[in-house]
């Protein structure tokens, strides 16, 4: 009796349980007739598993023992083994947390009684995402990730085309299944090859692997390949403004504040697998997430779309983690303890600093839609005024997302800053400290890219008849919001604890490392940080009260935004959000290629004229659909084969039957 | 008996070109069938009795002397055509390939590195001339039925070259094969129904237009 319950207590069972049931949640809704209680059931169901799955994936991170189960699942595979170390139970935290937050938003943002079309689709994929993703992270037989992995990148796929009737979201989905099966691809060779180098589909232990063979350097590349185009490091991300774009938002809440993070999952966990890895693979890490992280906000700046704009933030998000990863390789590599420590712990914190506020952005841009009815920024103006509790939420997470001290992307960044400038004095990878100034430069542009999308969309007066009557968003849509920005605040209030979740997976990830460096020092930097935040935080709170107290005093009139008492103002006037970064945008033009028709003005007096920007996606406009419009233009010939000519056809097998009779003499 | 046998390939040899030459589809329905009948009485020759072979024998019979012809005279009926006109060869020029074929596999069959047990006898090069036949009709004909016709010649050529691992063959895999033809039957059966109410004709080069451009 005793060990049954020990049994149903295991937290790793519980932990496999709740991913099951959040992917069966939708299941019921299918069969029911009448639109709404499905989703209902889903809903709760959803935030009942995540909250019985949250606790136990705590315990599992702090735990100093791995559960492994062994799935008897009769495939010629090798024995199918599940197991939560702590850097899978870090990973689950996320999934838990972004799963029943999006379920409950999704209740006031696509109810099933206005979709009954989609809704059930819907909810079925997005229970089978979420469960595919927390079952992927315990996966620890290659055939089986991979078997994980797919279903993770097809439920994808049918959440992204929820609305298929639009030729933009068709699209969308065609270059996402292309990007994503160009990884899987590569993550078939890098499954293959750890076969080939362990004998067994069972994912080698960690630091059983030798990273010198030229064998490693295989599996490095595929790695690279596959798992960063899934997380949409720069050349690898062309699918990812366009999916995260197109999807409903709670979708791409899901998809940019978890979905990227298994991309990055397999190569945290890839690399665990080696023991003393080359300075290149630090190299290439770090200079790949830079770059992303510099062109991802770059692209982001430009944007006039605003969930686009916040998938280029992904990009740039995502760069940040890899680089932090990298700088953390190249410690492990030059046998610095300090940098790896600083490293891996910046961008882990940041992984899950990027789960909390990307969601709530994605989030708010959904609510944003609901009230403004279009994705366009140059279309919105004074939301504000409608919706002031999602705006005032809005606000906190792009402070968080631009790395601004209260809140909780500051303190991942620190310890980013913290790890370069801990080289200056260093006698090797003194250039790491170069990286500073370009992180810095990161943040600055994150700064325009957000200014731009508050301004843009909340302050000012209605620019178009749609953003004119804006309405505050629900309770079930401001709820989630509301959590994450809790969250957020509390990792900026609380850093010191904020490492102290993420010390087990780091533990896991480098136990050498992390036997060397005393986490207490960072904990009492941090712990200064937090006093400092505090400080901030009440001043804000006081200035705040002390504000309304005044306005509170004497009498409100309210006119429009930059009214001045004139009469005859009209919201065209207006700087728009592609005049408010024009500037940023024209340095970065060699890459950006904005494209600007400007008016023709002549004569004294002009008659009137429009002007329009676009923004390009260089790499698929300029270098991979020109490559792939060259594949079918040189590949045309073997259309003519396939003509229709049943008989002919024949002829071909005949023809084959016939070569091959002749060659066997 | 071995010579009977071979006797009963030359027969099959014949119907192969009057599959090939006839214009007339429920004549070449019949040889097909005679054909048939003939490779079901085939293994009775050449194999010791047993009730196994009773069973597969009837099986083979039952389905390819009577429930194919019956199914494609039906089909036959309801479209309303009674000749393969305008082939894309004439028959002439396909006896003639049939004949050039025939006598390639014999050649062919010659250079095989058999058993020698088999290698006296008519079993293989009657499967590979069998088998090309099958691909002539195939190729050359433009109506549905008559590539059915093709289908179950050329299925016939594998049968013969079966006979020579009948004693191994277990009896799942002979009613796998069978029902393997049925099931293809069916299915051709089908396609024809879709396609005379869709062009309203059986000309399967009509099948261009459905090419997708």
């Amino acid at each position: 009796m005793f060990s049954v319950l020990q049994g149903v207590c295991d937290p790793a069972v519980v932990a496999l349980v709740a991913a099951l049931v959040i992917g069966c949640a939708g299941i019921p809704g299918l069969f029911l007739r009448s639109p709404g209680p499905g989703q209902m059931f889903a809903t709760c169901t959803t935030i009942l598993a995540s909250l019985a799955g949250l606790p136990a994936a705590l315990i599992l991170l702090f735990s100093p023992v791995t559960t492994t189960f062994i799935l008897d699942w009769g495939l010629p595979f090798g024995p199918c083994e599940l197991a939560i170390d702590p850097l899978s139970a870090f990973f689950l935290l996320p999934i838990f947390i972004v799963a029943a937050a999006g379920s409950l938003f999704a209740l006031g943002y696509w109810p099933a009684k206005e979709h009954r079309a989609t809704e059930r689709g819907l909810t079925f994929f997005y229970g089978i995402l979420a469960a595919s993703m927390a079952i992927l992270v315990t996966a620890r037989n290659g055939a089986f990730f991979l078997m994980v992995w797919e279903i993770m990148a097809l439920s994808a796929y049918f959440l992204l085309v929820t609305e298929h009737e639009r030729e933009d979201v068709r699209r969308a989905g065609t270059v996402y299944l292309i990007a994503t099966h160009t990884g899987s691809a590569a993550l078939y060779v890098l499954f293959s090859l750890l076969a080939a180098q362990s004998g067994s589909f069972l994912l080698p232990a960690a630091g059983s692997l030798s990273a010198l063979p030229p064998l490693a350097m295989m599996i490095a590349m595929a790695t690279f390949i596959g798992f960063g185009a899934k997380a949409g490091i720069m050349p690898l991300h062309i699918w990812l403004p366009s999916a995260h774009a197109n999807a409903p938002s709670h979708v791409s809440a899901m998809m940019s504040g978890v979905m990227l993070k298994m991309g990055l999952y397999g190569i945290f966990r890839t690399l665990t697998f080696f023991h003393d890895p080359p300075l290149i693979w630090g190299m290439v890490l770090t200079v790949a997430g830079i770059s992303s992280a510099l062109l991802g906000i770059a692209f982001a700046v430009a944007q006039r779309d605003m969930k686009r704009l916040l998938a280029c933030s992904s990009i740039e998000n995502i760069g940040i983690i890899t680089t932090g990863l990298g700088v953390a390789m190249l410690g492990i590599s030059s046998h610095n303890a300090p940098l790896a420590y600083l490293g891996m712990a910046g961008s882990l914190l940041h992984i899950l600093n990027h789960s909390f506020f990307k969601p709530l952005l994605f989030l708010g841009s959904g609510a944003i839609i609901h009230a403004a009815g279009t994705r366009e920024m140059n279309l919105m103006g004074g939301l504000a005024k409608g919706m002031p509790r999602s705006a005032l939420l809005f606000l906190i997470g792009s402070v968080a997302i631009c790395g601004i001290p209260p809140l909780n992307g500051f303190v991942s960044e620190f310890l980013l800053y913290f790890g370069f400038f801990s080289q200056i004095q260093a006698s090797s990878l003194v250039y790491l400290v170069l990286l500073a100034p370009l992180l810095a430069l990161v943040g600055g542009l994150a700064v325009v890219a957000f200014t731009k999308l508050y301004s843009s969309v909340f302050l000012g007066t209605p620019r178009s008849p749609g953003a004119a009557h804006p309405h505050e968003a629900g309770f079930a849509m401001l709820c989630p919001m509301g959590l994450f920005t809790l969250l957020c605040l509390l990792v900026g209030l609380l850093p010191q604890q904020a490492l102290r979740l993420v010390a087990p997976a780091l533990q896991s990830f480098m136990p050498q490392v992390a036997a060397v460096v005393n986490p207490a020092e960072y904990a009492f930097v941090l712990g200064r940080i937090s006093l400092m935040v505090l400080t901030l935080v009440l001043i804000v709170v006081a200035v705040t009260l002390l504000w309304w107290w005044r306005v509170g005093r004497s009498r409100v009139t309210s006119a429009p935004t930059w009214g001045c008492g004139y009469q005859r103002g009209t919201a065209r006037m207006q700087y728009v959000g592609t005049s408010f970064s024009e500037l940023a945008v024209s340095v970065f033009n060699g890459i950006i290629r904005q494209r600007v028709k400007r008016p023709v003005l002549s004569g004294l007096f002009p008659g009137s004229s429009h002007c329009a920007d676009k923004p390009s996606e260089t790499l698929l406009e300029r270098i991979i659909a020109p490559l792939f419009s060259l594949a079918g233009v040189s590949f045309a010939f073997l259309r003519r084969l396939q003509h229709g000519q049943m008989h002919v056809y024949m002829i071909y097998i005949f023809a084959t039957l016939f070569i091959l009779m002749l060659w066997a003499h | 008996m071995i010579t009977l046998a071979d006797q009963f390939l030359v027969l099959v040899l014949l119907i192969n070109f009057v599959a090939l030459g006839t214009s007339r589809l429920i004549f070449s329905i019949r040889a097909v069938a005679a054909q048939g009948v003939i490779l079901g009485i085939l293994p009775a020759l050449i194999h010791p009795f047993s009730w196994h072979l009773v069973g597969i024998i009837l099986m083979i019979l039952v389905t390819k002397g009577f429930v194919i012809p019956l199914l494609l005279n039906r089909a036959v009926r309801s479209a309303e055509i009674k000749r393969e006109v305008e082939p894309f060869l004439g028959y002439v020029p396909t006896l003639l390939m049939g004949a050039v074929f025939t006598a390639l596999s014999f050649a062919f069959a010659g250079k095989l590195p058999l058993l020698p047990e088999h290698q006296n006898y008519m079993f293989v090069p009657a499967s590979m001339a069998t088998l090309m036949t099958g691909f002539l009709v195939l190729t050359t004909r433009r109506k549905a039925i008559s590539q059915v016709i093709g289908y179950l010649v050329l299925e016939n050529g594998i049968f013969i070259f079966g006979l020579l691992l009948a004693e191994a063959l277990p009896v799942m895999v002979e009613a796998g094969a069978l029902l393997d033809l049925l099931v293809g039957t069916f299915v051709m059966g089908i396609v024809i129904n879709h396609i005379s109410r869709e062009f309203s004709s059986l000309d399967t080069s009509r099948l261009t237009s459905l090419k997708e451009e």
